[in-house]
């Protein structure tokens, strides 16, 4: 049996890069990227509590995340693409109407 | 050490090294090619698990529809702009100190945390594609349906999206 611990900090680990990339990455593209990794680390984890408890439901939920990361991108390419139509870059500083 | 712990734990190293390539490689289109050899490494740690049915299934729907998705936007957005050549945003100093204040958090918390193997007398359900199949679709197939419906949403959602775009464009 793998050493579940080992597994569970990997996924910590994933995460917290994903998170890094998400706050300090200059291209909207990349930042996508960096939220799949946060998710498949999510999905890790998931997989080990789902072994630690001998049941099946942390797996389930693994095929639920699958079928929520697939509506995600679907949903967030077509922003991105009028972002960067709109804006002719895909640099998130230069994202700043809003801005009061 | 069996030939399956070590192939384990390449996987593992290799989504590590993978992870880190994301951080640090600048064209969008290399780190695609790292989230993809993250998710290939992920799908060998599971099927090494025994956790087939996931394995699988991270292979075609992660790297064989998101990721190809996103491979082929990047080649199709021909951008040239400032995010090409610089890596990092203004918010590298804050984001780096909140993730690292984030990751003593969670680190002193899963420190603590023991994460033993499954108690002895417990019997492991098989994750095997064909039992797992048959307990999914006969406990959860209400579930299985419903998420349907997400995807309807998110389908129509993207046709929206396109649709407002196309009107600001005139």
């Amino acid at each position: 049996m793998a050493d579940l611990q080992v597994l569970l900090w990997l996924s910590f680990v994933l995460f917290g890069i994903g998170l890094v990339g998400v706050m300090v990455r200059r291209n909207a593209l990349v930042m996508l990227m960096c939220m799949e990794l946060m998710l498949n680390a999510v999905i890790l984890a998931l997989v080990v509590f789902s072994l630690r408890t001998a049941t099946l439901s942390g797996t389930v939920l693994v095929f639920l995340i699958f079928v929520v990361a697939a509506a995600e991108i679907a949903i967030a390419i077509p922003i991105v693409l009028m972002l960067s139509r709109q804006k002719r870059s895909l640099d998130v500083e230069g994202y700043d109407s809003l801005k009061g | 050490m069996s030939i399956d712990t070590v192939l384990l734990y390449f996987f593992v190293v290799a989504a590590l090294a993978g992870g880190v390539l994301m951080l640090v490689a600048q064209h969008p289109m290399r780190v695609a090619l790292a989230l993809i050899a993250v998710m290939l490494s992920l799908a060998g740690v599971y099927a090494m698990l025994g956790v087939h049915a996931v394995a699988v299934f991270q292979v075609l729907i992660y790297v064989g529809a998101v990721m190809v998705f996103m491979v082929y936007v990047i080649m199709l957005l021909d951008v040239r702009d400032p995010s090409f050549v610089v890596r990092y945003g203004r918010l590298l100093l804050p984001g780096v100190a909140l993730g690292t204040l984030l990751a003593t958090v969670l680190g002193l918390g899963m420190a603590q945390m023991r994460v033993t193997p499954a108690a002895a007398g417990v019997e492991t359900p098989s994750y095997l594609v064909r039992p797992f199949s048959q307990e999914f679709l006969q406990q959860y197939w209400l579930h299985f349906e419903l998420t349907s419906v997400l995807l309807v949403a998110a389908v129509v959602a993207a046709i929206a999206v396109i649709k407002s775009g196309r009107r600001q464009d005139g």
